[in-house]
């Protein structure tokens, strides 16, 4: 981090010529604003035009001007000058200070949270209020956290830009939903309650396959060339599984896939359902809790793969990729081997995902699996800071989590009148926030990189040395 | 005469109409430097290309002997399985480092393939197996050799790219080492490099001729590199080898001081004929 008593790099703050700055920008104000602003032509009641004056308006345009202008003179353009000063090192921003500050609690502490996290909902709302803040928030986050751990293994660690992420949760997903609705039935049926668990590594490897197969072709190109293809390839599984009517029931979805049990205790109302078993009355948050707590660990098992591997040579020679392909060749690493293992380690969270997704939804249509859902992704492990797994948990809270919360802002219908809807403005928030993460952190939240491996002090990489990956 | 380690027999490179290399045979010796010179454009790092599988010979035969007898055809072999297996190792003209990785790190990317084994693949890795935790000393310690060796041990735990010139270039060779070669290729070495940071060169090459069981091929535009510690030079000049045999001999030789000043105007015709032009 840098270091904020360098005296020489603090530059003297000029209060005149910020004024006299802002007094221009709210002259040049008024000069715009006087014909746009302040007459109005108007018809009167004898259909006669008359200007109406609205001086006001120009006043409170150039005070707004003048005010902005100094501010940001004051506080924003003169930080600048600072970070501009301290080249490559990182400036302390309100974030990164947030980010360092919550990291040392992110393992045991989050973990902790996240574990009683439902328990807590379910004690602060009651039963019937939590189900919204486990399952919207909970759950959501949690599945976008383990999407997002699976690409960053593509993007993040062997730089490898998959713009068809959604395509193995899509194969996942519809990997759980035909072998749990039409094989399981029509082969053991015995084992219909055990269909969530015999079908979630079968999903997997499924979704791993896909990625072997997307990645034959694929290792060839680079950058622009690898992205325009696995897009397509995002597209061509969906629209597969929109017109293939007889294999995944198109447009229609399918519908009734059977939910996990606990462990062969299902949860239903039933004598031998899990209320039942366990003495308790039925409701439906037993459910939500469970799967909570399987994707979860899901998630967890996604970040523990990824933090060993990276250990690894495999995850090593991922990285190395990322830094410099040729020099990998020239030391004996098989590109192709290494690219495919990346393609396919992450689809298989991928796959998990998909099939966990499936479960909880009970219904799958191919509008679940549309590109915007990999764009999503990408913009979570983008905007996490690539090849963080931290990064990921803290976008995936803001962008997935920060929607959710819009359709809580109901006070807002006060304000606005009642046909007010916030959550129709999520992409126009969703995009806005790329917008500035761009100019403000153009390398994520965390953009310092971890060393796999260290002689004797552990020491952060800076951003700007790590590359972002070529293909 | 020491035991052949690279045999490059007719070796011919086209790029569409463009013959970079046309005819060249020569031959690197164990426990030898030999060092590839000649002017600007004339094909030295195309045999270098060639020799480690960046590019597929036109035409022509790679040999590589390894002490123990074993015979590679370089041209027939993926350029991945050139280092892993024939054990060529080589650095690049423009440096090639993993920047974002550490010192470290870099080198242990480099002793990738023997860990991949001792880690199952990453199948029994994953799970911490003694295997792989002593695989990975040793692989450390191979690390901390070189390290020590380059004079980099401070700076083990830095970003390769924070690294001043000199020293990355000296982690590049510290890098191909580790890979365990018997046949170092070093594409301009001393580029770049000050007058000590060039004689500091000259000792650590010599050094690993003399320590370890690796025959090194260099290509040098710095003669005080050239002319002090090869053994061999090969000069190059329009793809065709003009000159072969030991340092004085070739810093004698008419056809190489033709190629890199230039002869009389009266005498152009004469020196033409006796090349071959």
């Amino acid at each position: 981090m840098a270091n904020d008593n360098q005296p020489a790099n603090t530059p003297t703050i000029d209060l005149g010529a910020a004024v006299r700055d802002a007094v221009i920008a709210s002259l040049v104000m008024l000069g715009l604003a006087i014909p746009i602003l302040a007459l109005k032509t108007e018809q009167n009641m004898d259909n006669r035009l008359v200007l109406e004056p609205r001086w006001h308006y120009v006043w409170i345009a150039c005070a707004l001007v003048f005010a902005v202008r100094l501010a940001l003179t004051l506080f924003i353009w003169n930080r600048k000058a600072k970070i501009t000063v301290a080249k490559g090192e990182q400036t302390p921003t309100i974030m990164s200070g947030l980010v360092r500050v919550l990291k040392p609690f992110s393992g045991r502490a989050g973990l902790l949270f996240l574990v009683a996290y439902p328990l807590l909902a379910l004690w602060l709302v009651g039963p019937q209020g939590s189900i919204k803040w486990i399952d919207n928030f909970g759950i959501q986050i949690l599945i976008y956290i383990m999407l997002g751990w699976g690409l960053n293994i593509v993007v993040g660690l062997a730089g490898l830009l998959d713009l068809g992420y959604v395509a193995f949760y899509a194969v996942g997903a519809y990997s759980y939903a035909i072998i749990a609705t039409q094989v399981i039935p029509a082969t053991f049926p015995e084992l219909g309650v055990w269909s969530f668990w015999i079908c979630l590594p079968i999903a997997g490897l499924l979704a791993a396959l896909w990625g072997v197969l997307l990645g034959f072709p694929v290792l060839r190109l680079r950058g622009d060339y690898l992205a325009i293809v696995t897009l397509a390839f995002g597209e061509i599984i969906r629209l597969v599984l929109i017109n293939w009517v007889a294999f995944s029931n198109g447009y229609a979805g399918i519908s009734g896939i059977p939910r996990p049990s606990f462990f062969g205790i299902p949860f239903n109302a039933s004598e031998e359902g899990f209320a039942a078993v366990f003495g308790l009355e039925f409701s439906p948050i037993y459910r939500t809790i469970f799967l909570f707590y399987v994707i979860l660990a899901l998630a967890l098992l996604t970040a523990f793969v990824t933090v060993k591997l990276r250990r690894l040579p495999v995850g090593r020679a991922w990285e190395a990729l990322r830094e410099d392909e040729i020099a990998c060749r020239s030391l004996g690493i098989n590109t192709t081997n290494t690219k495919l293992t990346a393609f396919s380690i992450g689809a298989m969270f991928g796959g998990f995902a998909g099939a966990f997704f499936a479960a909880r939804q009970g219904f799958i249509s191919p509008e679940s699996f549309v590109f915007i859902e990999s764009a999503q992704i990408l913009a979570i492990v983008v905007l996490g800071g690539m090849g963080s797994l931290f990064g990921v948990v803290i976008s995936s809270i803001a962008l997935v989590g920060g929607i959710e919360i819009l359709r809580e802002l109901d006070f807002l219908k006060q304000i606005f009148g009642p046909h007010f809807d916030p959550a129709q403005f999520r992409m126009l928030i969703f995009g806005t926030a790329m917008v500035v993460m761009m100019l403000w952190k153009p390398r994520g939240l965390v953009s310092t990189r971890e060393p796999s491996v260290f002689l004797k002090e552990r020491k952060s990489i800076s951003g700007s040395l790590v590359k972002e990956g070529h293909g | 005469m020491s035991q052949t380690i690279l045999k490059v027999e007719h070796l011919t490179m086209r790029f569409g109409g463009l013959t970079a290399i046309n005819n060249l045979s020569f031959e690197a010796r164990r426990g030898e430097i030999t060092a590839l010179i000649g002017p600007n454009g004339a094909g030295k790092t195309t045999v270098f290309n060639c020799i480690t599988g960046f590019y597929k010979p036109t035409e022509g035969m790679l040999t590589l002997t390894h002490p123990t007898g074993n015979e590679f055809l370089l041209e027939r072999m993926p350029d991945f399985q050139i280092n892993w297996k024939a054990k060529v190792a080589r650095t690049f003209q423009n440096i090639r480092l993993f920047q974002g990785m550490t010192v470290l790190e870099n080198l242990l990317v480099a002793q990738h393939n023997p860990l991949m084994v001792a880690s199952g693949f990453s199948l029994h890795g994953i799970f911490s197996t003694k295997t792989y935790i002593s695989a990975e000393k040793l692989a450390m310690d191979t690390a901390v050799y070189w390290l020590e060796t380059m004079g980099l041990i401070d700076r083990a735990d830095d970003p390769a790219g924070d690294l001043p010139y000199g020293d990355q270039r000296r982690l590049e060779i510290a890098r191909a080492m580790c890979t365990g070669p018997y046949l170092l290729c070093l594409d301009e070495p001393a580029a770049g490099l000050n007058p000590k940071e060039s004689n500091d060169l000259n000792d650590l090459l010599m050094t690993i001729r003399k320590d370890h069981d690796t025959a090194i091929l260099l290509i040098e535009h710095d003669m005080s590199v050239v002319m002090k510690i090869s053994d061999h030079v090969v000069v190059l000049d329009y793809g065709v080898k003009i000159s072969d045999g030991t340092p004085d001999f070739v810093r004698t030789d008419p056809k190489v001081i033709a190629a890199y000043l230039g002869v009389p105007d009266e005498e152009v015709a004469a020196v033409e004929a006796e090349v071959g032009l």
